[in-house]
């Protein structure tokens, strides 16, 4: 029924509507990825653009298809660095979801519980930084977690450390998992706090009425209703923290491996575009299916 | 709800709030440090500000990005605000799917793909890169995060209103811009206001689509923050702070305002007609 | 219907006229949205100066009937004429009808005048008429004061005034109103009923009004449709709907009604004997209907027609059932007796309580006679 609105109007404002951004996201969206999947299977060279042209017309079609290669991603599964960038992104990405679900759940059922008066507050409190630039969150932390950074001045203060002891968490994968978790954490609060929110407190009543014990009430009422809440959280974490950058780079050592990094290395400094392209392309055929889970999730809310 | 919270859920809140507080108040204060060092407080001072002011490489960064800033979120509003009304409007059209597909994957694509697609399809376009390339780029990105704004205000609209204005003889198009647009305004500037800060806040898709004379500010902050941290770092990022923080409360103090003296109006109307 | 039930006060029946022009045609019209079938083959005629009402429960069809009137939706099949005028292909904001929104409608942004006055703008009149014009409207629905404010600040009576003014303004020759009343309580939606009356009256206006409550279609209306499941099951007048409803569904859905089913006994003319399983005597009606002998029909009679008494009536030309008092609902105004008979159907019986006597002679468990005239029923064969 809703289609009729338009249905009535002229028929080319109708098109344009739709048309505008629909064309805007196919040459900027979708077509990059087409592009990126043919640089994938083409040759490196040194020219500029680093790559050997892979379409130039109808013409050069076949010829072309006859030089795609899968070198590159042979390359891939030959190099110990790519594979093991990919395991640890996913093992890093896992884990810092679950530490995130655990961290993110308190707080936003703290929030969903808080008087109805100050709950605009606190999402206001919890918005703010989310807000305001990744990479200034990332180097906040870079001034405390260094070896002469404020931690280490404030433990020596407290006499956990001694005089000449220094926390050693800057460049190791401990300040990553920080950095990861302090920067998605309002990704997980808010849609764990508006599932939480949405619910009856009635039904907790009508439990506890009931005889059902608050903690068991929290396992099968809560948690379960607050599910989609979760779902959303996780994807909403998961997804972006696999392809990561600013955070191992700046956070992490050396040995932090995560393909985000290796991807603009590989960009970057070695300038192999084909390579890259081949690493991005794997990426997104591992993300294929959490996004199009994401995507099937948000259309029904 | 509105009994007291117990001890759990107070020690939830304060530790979470102090955990995502601490360390930008800690920038923010550091920002004010009259010594060189980051570690030892030398008193009160605003110098690095000042330093802030005379860098001229860094000023010329800002400059770049309030341009591509505004430019993007508002060719990013005006998209996003179409791609609403299609997706809340437009039940069937050939290629839907695909559509919303588009609209909601850049919201969690990693940065790293968007930016390094989207700097091959400027390679193959012959596209120069520069200050133009990363607008395209932040237009991209951010369009989405407008559609799905203004669509979450679409969806409650109550389309009554636009049928009540057709019926009094206004045609569709006038009907958007007399009755629709006025009464989805916040949501429109909500989105405006987070496209903004996503360009200004964006290093990774900029980083991969700037060129020469469109170093962003925070291409200059990232490549000065692998130096180590510095106390005019700390100030540049304590006024993006203040800017996003001042627009972000102003905004929400606003419609907080407008929605209380509703309420207020709507009970005096109850009263006096009861 | 060959002669006229019920009260006529003043004389206004231009469907009985066979040269009357119907003002608002529907011709066959049918609309679908997908597999459902909200409106079907469904054809009626509305006249000038008529004040229409749709009745029907929520889906029947009668809201999409109007917002096809409307121009909101257009007919699947079928043809929808305005003074002879086809008006398929004609957008909302081209016809010259005005819709009254269930919601109101009432745009946010604007002031009670300016909402008022978007119609008039839309059409280009010049400015002081506008203003009186909104003058005289404003006047019309007594909100000289609230000119100023905005929808937000009005009470539910309030804004539904500004609704109908807001549609009235444009001086449409016709207007739909959805569910008008609906967000009233039930002391202002009464008050408000007369006053649309009078305005319709008045303004000598075509009114399609959309209604779920049988209630407001009775009072206001010059003749009601009643609608089931996309079809027109009763086009009548009131007093025809509630006296001699055409079927089961009609009567249910208007009032309150016994029915009795039963076999047809013997018929002449309208004359008929019914045996219904579990009476000792049949049941004798002079609306008979279109049955025929042998036919399974439904005996249908209002509970105030029945009357009760603890005593057998001794006119022989009555219907007389006995049963036994099951349940009693005092309402003030009357009393409702709920009657068992032996075959186990329950009867209902509505006695107006005339007199203060808070003890009624008849109780709870007591054996009772229900009896009714001849012509004080009638037999509906579907």
């Amino acid at each position: 029924m809703a289609d009729q609105s338009a249905a009535r109007g002229p028929t080319w404002t109708k098109w344009l509507v739709v048309a505008v951004p629909y064309l805007w996201l196919l040459v900027f969206f979708l077509a990059p990825f087409v592009i990126i999947v043919k640089i994938s299977l083409s040759q490196t060279a040194i020219a500029m653009p680093p790559y050997a042209p892979v379409f130039d017309g109808l013409a050069t079609f076949w010829d072309n298809v006859r030089e795609l290669s899968l070198e590159n991603y042979v390359w891939l599964t030959d190099d110990p660095l790519y594979w093991r960038s990919y395991l640890s992104s996913l093992r890093i990405a896992s884990l810092s979801t679950l530490m995130l679900l655990l961290i993110g759940y308190p707080i936003a059922y703290a929030m969903a519980r808080a008087p109805k008066s100050i709950r605009p507050t606190l999402l206001m409190l919890v918005i703010l930084p989310f807000w305001t630039s990744f990479l200034i969150r990332v180097y906040a932390w870079i001034g405390i977690l260094k070896p002469e950074g404020l931690l280490t001045v404030a433990l020596q203060g407290l006499g956990v450390l001694g005089p000449d002891e220094q926390v050693r968490i800057m460049n190791t994968e401990t300040a990553v998992f920080i950095g990861i978790v302090y920067s998605y954490l309002p990704f997980m609060i808010l849609p764990l706090y508006s599932a939480l929110e949405k619910l009856d407190g009635t039904l907790l009543e009508a439990a506890s009425d009931l005889g059902c014990p608050p903690v068991e009430a929290f396992w099968v009422i809560t948690w379960p209703l607050s599910l989609p809440g979760v779902i959303a959280g996780c994807f909403l974490c998961f997804i972006p923290i696999m392809g990561e950058f600013v955070i191992p780079d700046l956070l992490g050592g050396s040995e932090t491996l995560m393909i985000g990094r290796t991807l603009w290395n590989e960009f970057f400094s070695n300038r192999d575009w084909p390579v890259s392209s081949a690493v991005a392309v794997v990426l997104l055929v591992i993300l294929v299916v959490p996004i199009m889970v994401f995507q099937n999730y948000q259309k029904k809310i | 709800m509105n009994r007291r919270l117990s001890w759990f859920n107070v020690t939830s809140l304060t530790l979470g709030f102090a955990f995502l507080y601490i360390p930008i108040l800690l920038l923010v204060i550091f920002s004010f440090n009259e010594s060189r060092l980051v570690t030892v407080w030398g008193g009160f001072s605003t110098k690095w500000y000042g330093e802030m002011i005379r860098n001229q490489a860094l000023m010329d960064a800002a400059w770049v990005t309030i341009r591509v800033a505004v430019l993007s979120a508002t060719i990013a509003t005006v998209l996003g605000t179409l791609a609403a009304i299609t997706m809340t409007r437009y039940v069937r059209f050939p290629g839907r799917m695909l559509f919303s597909g588009m609209i909601y994957a850049p919201l969690v694509m990693p940065e790293v793909i968007t930016g390094l697609s989207l700097l091959l399809l400027f390679v193959a376009m012959d596209f120069s890169r520069g200050f133009w390339t990363v607008t395209i780029a932040h237009v991209t990105l951010t369009m989405c995060f407008v559609a799905v704004v203004v669509q979450s205000r679409l969806v409650t609209f109550d389309e009554s209103l636009e049928e009540a204005a057709q019926d009094l003889g206004c045609p569709p198009a006038k009907t958007f811009f007399a009755i629709t647009l006025p009464l989805i305004l916040p949501a429109v500037v909500a989105g405006w206001m987070l496209a903004f800060t996503l360009s200004l806040d964006d290093l990774v898709i900029a980083s991969f689509n700037t060129g020469p004379g469109a170093t962003t500010l925070p291409i200059k902050i990232y490549s000065q923050v692998r130096l180590g941290v510095t106390p005019e770092i700390n100030a540049v990022c304590t006024v993006m702070i203040a800017v996003v923080a001042v627009g972000v409360i102003a905004a929400s103090l606003y419609t907080k305002r407008a929605q209380v003296e509703k309420e207020k109006a709507e009970r005096a109307a109850v009263l006096q007609a009861g | 219907m060959s002669k006229s039930v019920g009260p006529v006060k003043r004389k206004f029946a231009p469907w009985l006229d066979p040269n009357a022009k119907p003002y608002i045609r529907f011709e066959a019209v049918t609309k679908r949205f997908g597999d459902f079938t909200a409106v079907d083959n469904l054809s009626i005629d509305i006249y000038e100066r008529e004040f229409f009402s749709l009745l029907g429960p929520s889906g029947c069809g009668k809201t999409t009937l109007m917002r096809m009137l409307a121009g909101f939706e257009e007919p699947t099949e079928g043809r929808i004429l305005l003074d002879g005028n086809d008006l398929a292909g004609v957008p909302p904001h081209r016809r010259p009808v005005n819709m009254m929104f269930q919601s109101y409608a009432l745009f946010p942004h604007m002031s009670v005048a300016e909402n008022i006055a978007f119609g008039l703008k839309q059409d280009r009149m010049p400015k002081p008429d506008i203003e009186a014009r909104v003058a005289e409207m404003l006047k019309l629905v007594k909100l000289e004061k609230f000119a100023g404010r905005r929808p937000h600040q009005l009470s539910g009576g309030q804004r539904q005034r500004v609704a109908l003014a807001r549609a009235l303004a444009k001086r449409p020759k016709v207007l739909l109103l959805d569910e008008p009343l609906g967000a009233l309580d039930k002391k202002l939606r009464e008050e408000t009923q007369f006053e649309l009356m009078d305005i319709q009256y008045e303004l000598g206006l075509t009114f399609l009004i959309v209604t779920h409550d049988q209630e407001e279609a009775m009072t206001m209306s010059d003749r009601i449709a009643v609608m089931d499941l996309g079809r027109m099951v009763q086009v009548a007048t009131p007093a025809e709907i509630y006296e001699q409803p055409n079927s089961r569904y009609v009567a249910d859905f208007i009032g309150d009604i016994n029915l009795l089913e039963g076999r047809v006994a013997a018929v002449e003319g309208q004359h008929a004997t019914i045996a219904a399983a579990g009476l000792d005597r049949p049941i004798v009606t002079e609306h008979a209907g279109s049955a025929k002998a042998g036919d399974t029909v439904w005996f249908a009679i209002r509970p105030e027609k029945v009357r009760i008494g603890l005593e057998a009536p001794t006119d022989p030309s009555l219907n007389v059932v006995a049963g036994e008092v099951w349940d009693i609902g005092y309402l003030g105004d009357v009393s409702v007796y709920r009657v068992k008979l032996p075959n186990g159907t329950v009867v209902k019986s509505t006695l107006a309580n005339v007199t203060r006597l808070v003890e009624r002679p008849i109780g709870w468990d007591d054996k009772a006679y229900l009896s009714w005239p001849r012509d004080a029923g009638l037999v509906l064969t579907s």
